[in-house]
């Protein structure tokens, strides 16, 4: 097992590699200068505009540069935000937990919601129940996360009045308190997006169920007396479940573009929302950083779907 | 359909075997399957409304869609305004119509590019093998594991201002970012093509082809591709409503279209602030845009149905 982990840590370097390379080319190939500033400004002689140009290396040959950039990267030397005037790290650590909190919660609300309705659905085709699920499913991941947030924060929080539609960080209640007023404030951001990824899951798990549970070992398991309980549990779903976590690991670059929208929505203060801010003041070291940081979790999270397929799929060797 | 022909062959007095028709090929049967899928044609229709309202609206409705009229701001629907107006007092029927124009036109400019250099990749790789197939491959997964919102804000922030002097604010605007959506989602269909390839490439029929000494490409376009395009088409028609949601967030986000070109997303950004006294300015685009995804997904779906090779009709 160690070792299997060990192999597909060493798979995902060459991918975060290439992510880097991908994104310094971006930046490399965007017109504009960092200096442009001093350019205009008649206070900076042209000398020492050239000399900061050759202290940070703008003038060398691409690939040094990117040698440069990397080794910064990874020694943590993230740069430094023009607009917050602190270390982009810094920065980003203090915003990162509040994303993967949204994130997290919303992925699991999704499997929740998905794995009952879609295994329910499947093991009863053309039902009632089936066809209002399926009905939902798709209205559910047709509808973009950006006017799902607007339509709850135009129900729940301007005509019922139920919840807030501002999330704060800076709660001033304590202790249980605090803890409902969190609850209360973090509804709407994670139904918004757990719902979405629930609708998609839904459709992924009634299939792949659907394609399994017409295969002879599951007459098999009948024939021989298992419960539906357990014939459906420990020999439908555990198979279905296979191709259902590969489709889940190819969504997840799509659940950091709804963690996006979701916290520009409700205001939610993730790395989301910076990336926002960040464009609209061209903070560039900080939005470098933070599509760096959603590339490195996307291979990170892609990392854990391959453990789970390798516990689920004992076909699959540690080797 | 089995019931359909037995019924014509017993009817003509013959076997009650079907005929075959010349008019029988895959396009007819697909039509056929896709017609009894009955969402998939409820889609069509309602995307065909849609359509032909985006195009044809704007000179049946000849309001335009900047007239500022402080005295009408934030009505409701009314006789005058059938959707309501917004902050400046501007028509929201015929800006929600125009905008329809620009998010279908992103929709489905972006998906030709997405599906062309998917196929094309999908091609070279599936029919290359070998080296070059493999190096294509670890590509495309990569271009998988990029996350694609933080990455089109970024590269839309870094070349808008660009393109806004090369090709003006509304061109250059387009083509950035059908660009760079379509470049970021080909790689589903890349695979889809390829796998395609793999299986068709061995099939007797093309190795014919490769005994009468037909040419590589010849062989590509003329014999495989043709028999590979049916999970392009499902996964093209699904590009359009993942672009047309790509662009309107990317309008939410302030960071699409610039304010005078009202795409819905743009729409959507500029309601969000007013919800709560003009909650009709966001519902009628936000609904435009779900009933455009909406049937589109119906209708990939349905395509989906009608074009599986593995389904026999009848």
């Amino acid at each position: 097992m160690s070792t299997y982990l060990f192999r597909r840590t060493l798979i995902a370097i060459p991918s975060l590699l290439g992510i880097s390379l991908i994104l310094f080319t971006v930046l490399a190939l965007a017109p504009g200068d960092p200096f442009e500033e001093l350019a205009t400004n008649p206070n900076v002689p042209a000398e020492v505009r050239l000399n900061l140009r050759a202290q940070f290396g703008l003038d060398d040959p691409l690939p040094v540069r990117y040698v440069r950039w990397l080794a910064a990267m990874l020694k943590g030397e993230w740069g430094f935000s023009f607009a917050s005037r602190i270390n982009v790290d810094t920065l980003i650590l203090q915003r990162l937990p509040t994303t993967i909190f949204v994130i997290g919660s919303a992925q699991l609300l999704g499997l929740l919601l998905a794995l009952p309705i879609g295994i329910y659905s499947a093991v009863r085709p053309y039902s009632v129940f089936d066809q209002i699920a399926t009905t939902f499913a798709y209205v559910g991941f047709s509808l973009p996360t950006f006017f799902t947030g607007l339509v709850f924060i135009l129900v729940f929080s301007i005509y019922l009045e139920w919840l807030p539609f501002i999330f704060r960080s800076d709660l001033s209640a304590t202790g249980l308190q605090w803890a409902w007023e969190m609850f209360r404030q973090s509804i709407m951001p994670i139904s918004v997006l757990g719902l979405f990824q629930g609708a998609s899951m839904t459709r992924f798990v009634r299939s792949a169920v659907l394609e399994v549970i017409k295969l002879d070992y599951i007459n098999t398991a009948r024939a021989k007396g298992l419960s539906e309980w357990v014939t459906i549990v420990k020999h439908v779903v555990r198979n279905a479940l296979i191709p259902v976590v590969t489709l889940v690991a190819l969504q997840i670059p799509g659940i950091f573009t709804g963690a996006v929208i979701t916290e520009q929505i409700f205001r939610v203060p993730g790395i989301g929302s910076l990336l926002i801010t960040a464009i609209l003041a061209n903070d560039t070291p900080v939005i470098m950083a933070i599509v760096f940081v959603f590339s490195c979790l996307v291979v990170l999270f892609n990392l854990v779907a391959d453990i789970v397929y390798g516990w689920l799929d004992p076909r699959i060797t540690y080797r | 359909m089995a019931a359909n022909s037995t019924a014509s062959g017993s009817l003509a007095g013959t076997l009650p075997l079907p005929r075959h028709r010349a008019s029988d090929s895959l396009w007819v049967e697909a039509l056929l399957r896709f017609r009894r899928h009955r969402l998939a044609m409820f889609g069509a229709l309602a995307l065909a409304v849609i359509v032909v309202a985006v195009v044809a609206g704007p000179f049946v409705y000849r309001v335009p869609i900047n007239e500022i009229d402080f005295k009408a701001k934030l009505q409701g629907p009314s006789l005058a305004h059938p959707l309501g107006t917004d902050d400046l007092g501007q028509d929201l029927l015929a800006r929600v119509l125009y905008g329809g124009r620009i998010s279908l036109a992103v929709g489905v400019a972006a998906m030709l590019i997405a599906i062309s250099v998917g196929t094309v990749v999908g091609a070279v790789s599936g029919y290359g093998s070998g080296t070059t197939d493999h190096v294509l491959m670890r590509i495309t997964d990569l271009f998988l594991s990029l996350p694609q919102l933080p990455l089109l804000l970024l590269i839309v922030c870094l070349f808008r201002d660009m393109l806004k002097k090369l090709l003006g604010p509304e061109a250059g605007i387009f083509i950035l970012i059908v660009a760079v959506i379509g470049g970021l989602r080909w790689m589903p269909v890349a695979r889809l093509v390829r796998a395609q390839f793999l299986s068709i490439r061995e099939k007797e029929f093309v190795e014919a082809a490769r005994g009468l000494g037909v040419s590589p490409l010849r062989q590509v376009i003329r014999h495989i591709l043709p028999n590979a395009v049916g999970p392009v088409i499902v996964a093209g028609s699904l590009d359009v409503a993942t672009a047309i949601i790509a662009e309107s967030s990317l309008s939410f986000l302030g960071l699409g279209f610039p304010p005078d070109i009202p795409t819905w997303g743009r729409i959507l950004f500029d309601a969000k602030d007013n919800l709560d006294f003009a909650p009709h300015w966001a519902i009628f685009p936000g609904t435009a845009i779900f009933l455009t995804v909406l049937s589109i997904n119906y209708i990939g779906d349905g395509l989906r149905d009608a074009l599986d090779p593995r389904k026999v009709i009848g």
